[in-house]
């Protein structure tokens, strides 16, 4: 387009040796004029909060006068037997979520791949619940989550012939069923990654194992789980990021009941800190959450590492 | 021999048997993940209101839902939302356009920082620093500023986001360096040179973090709930709650408002669904 430009000398190569005195500290200055708004916003709504988290969790909170209390907060954290089984869950909740979207994510992605044009409209459709706003998904599952024999989900068990199951309304049941909703929509969202990790896998390999004689199995074992392995940890350190923090979905659908059955870290961390008014107590739920984030994101990209090496 | 689109190979497998198969498994990829969302949108405009079920036949069409949505306030959330949505990903757009620039095109000391900086933003979601948050929003350090229950305190947060400046970044560092030496031959400045030369040529990029910002910034749910005690205040998503039931018609109300509550995201996802798929990649591939 411009080749003329590109043998054209650059303007400071008119001075030689150091540039001029101005043109050294405008660079820099320009820069950080640039990146001002976004650290300002940063340092306001995400830096102050987390500093005032970590001085509030040592602290034992009042109106009027608050005292330093050490570990204290931390210890009631560790001990309580509310925070204890709320972790389990936000664990146990996170793991399957996590495991049930890749494996599934994983089967539907290679059933579906392929460059017809009606698959891009089933990829489409199936991406949907991704995009839209857990607090609308999370509706439309209580409403299906009915449990009497005449909630949505409960009358396509009974064409089946299983008995009407209370869902969320169950102790035993409530976090698989947020477990379940959870997997519906983080389904389609591994499936993409995947599909986007398939592409880029060489025809030639398929062809090659064929000629050979490979089974599909085989086929599958040793050319694309190999070739899907960066998908893989771009998806654990997803996980790791994000699994812990769940809120929304239980907020919305059990608000941690019945009798905290789904009570996760991140609404009893809500109750606790907007309901009850313990406010150093819920912070350092809030910092305990960000060190497991911490410790979770930095061990998968350890064992990334040590895969890759 | 056998020719190869996908790794199953199941596109060459032709018959009655295989085509029956496909078409159970592809109908039914759509039926499991599109049928919540079509019972919704069904059931919406329905009139018997059975609080247990979605209606899977409209039988009695109707808008009732949607005229007593009015009453119940759901317009003025949904407004609220627009409010937010817009004036927030307006921000972060401008936000995310102007730091990728210094992060893609300018050389300066404390730029790995900067860089960890941005990373370590997105290890602080919203969700961990809640309290905390809170707290400052109702006292802004240095600014003494009360930012609950105002537009402002739903709108400044997401002004900044992590994600959108380092997709911005990525794609502001193929700009060819050339077309900018030019435009500085040229005579022309520094905020001439961005807005002629480098952002004419990221529009796809604006299509990439606008469609996400709005997809985040519509998704907020723990912001809004920290900033809008009042109800007035309340942006859509968090209002779904208060409207699960009404005297006159039963979970109408809720069913109308959840539509409208999703719509808005599947419009938009439909609209940039290349830009969409886009970023999801390259998102991904940076975690």
């Amino acid at each position: 387009m411009t080749p003329t430009l590109t043998t054209a000398p650059p303007p400071r190569a008119a001075a030689p040796g150091q540039p001029p005195r101005r043109a050294r500290w405008r660079g820099p200055l320009v820069a950080w004029a640039f990146l001002a708004p976004a650290l300002l916003l940063f340092l306001y709504f995400k830096f102050i909060p987390m500093f005032t988290g970590l001085t509030m969790s040592l602290q034992e909170i009042r109106y009027i006068d608050s005292t330093w209390v050490g570990l204290d907060n931390y210890a009631t954290i560790l001990t309580d037997d509310a925070f204890r089984s709320a972790i389990w869950h936000s664990l146990v909740l996170a793991l399957g979520t996590t495991a049930g979207s890749i494996v599934f994510g994983l089967g539907l992605a290679l059933l579906i791949e392929g460059p017809a044009r009606y698959l891009w409209f089933v990829r489409t459709a199936a991406f949907l619940p991704v995009v839209v706003t857990m607090a609308a998904v999370a509706e439309v599952w209580r409403i299906m989550y009915h449990p009497g024999d005449t909630g949505t989900l409960n009358m396509i068990l009974g064409w089946v012939g299983i008995a009407p199951q209370p869902f969320l309304a169950d102790e035993d049941s409530s976090l698989l069923s947020i477990m379940v909703m959870n997997i519906w929509r983080g389904t389609p969202y591994d499936m993409m990654i995947f599909l986007a990790g398939l592409v880029g896998i060489d025809r030639t390999l398929y062809e090659a194992a064929a000629v050979d004689g490979a089974s599909t199995w085989r086929r599958l074992r040793h050319i694309t789980l190999p070739a899907l392995r960066p998908v893989f940890w771009i998806l654990f350190t997803l996980a790791a990021i994000r699994g812990l923090r769940v809120f929304v979905e239980v907020y919305v659908l059990t608000n941690g009941g019945p009798n905290g059955s789904s009570e996760v870290l991140m609404t009893l961390i809500y109750k606790l800190g907007f309901q009850t008014g313990e406010l150093g107590i819920a912070s350092a739920g809030g910092i305990v959450l960000f060190a497991a984030t911490l410790v979770l994101t930095v061990l998968v990209q350890l064992m990334r590492r040590r895969q890759a090496a | 021999m056998m020719r190869f689109d996908s790794a199953l190979g199941l596109e060459s497998r032709r018959g009655p048997f295989a085509t029956a198969g496909k078409i159970l498994l592809y109908s039914g990829m759509v039926v499991v993940f599109t049928g919540p969302l079509l019972g919704l949108l069904i059931s919406a405009f329905n009139k018997t209101l059975d609080p247990t079920s979605f209606t899977w036949w409209p039988d009695e069409f109707t808008f009732d839902n949607f005229v007593h949505a009015a009453d119940r306030n759901v317009y003025l959330y949904l407004f609220n939302s627009f409010v937010v949505v817009g004036f927030g990903l307006l921000l972060q757009m401008i936000v995310s356009v102007f730091a990728a620039y210094s992060l893609a095109r300018k050389k300066f000391r404390g730029m790995g920082v900067v860089m960890l900086i941005m990373l370590a933003t997105m290890m602080m979601p919203e969700e961990i620093i809640a309290i905390p948050l809170s707290l400052v929003l109702a006292d802004m350090p240095l600014l003494n500023v009360n930012l609950i229950g105002t537009y402002a305190g739903m709108i400044l947060p997401v002004g900044a986001w992590g994600f959108s400046i380092l997709v911005m970044t990525e794609f502001m560092k193929e700009v060819p360096v050339e077309l900018e030496e030019a435009a500085r031959i040229d005579g022309a400045g520094e905020l001439r040179t961005f807005f002629t030369v480098i952002l004419p040529l990221c529009r796809p990029a604006l299509g990439v973090i606008g469609v996400f910002g709005f997809t985040m910034i519509w998704d907020q749910y723990l912001l809004p709930l920290i900033v809008a005690p009042e109800s007035s205040m309340w942006t859509l998503p968090i209002a779904l709650r208060s409207l699960r039931s009404d005297e006159e018609v039963g979970i109408g109300v809720l069913l109308a408002a959840t539509l409208l509550a999703l719509l808005p995201s599947i419009i938009a996802f439909l609209a940039f669904q290349r830009q969409f798929m886009r970023g999801l990649t390259s998102g991904a591939v940076k975690g």
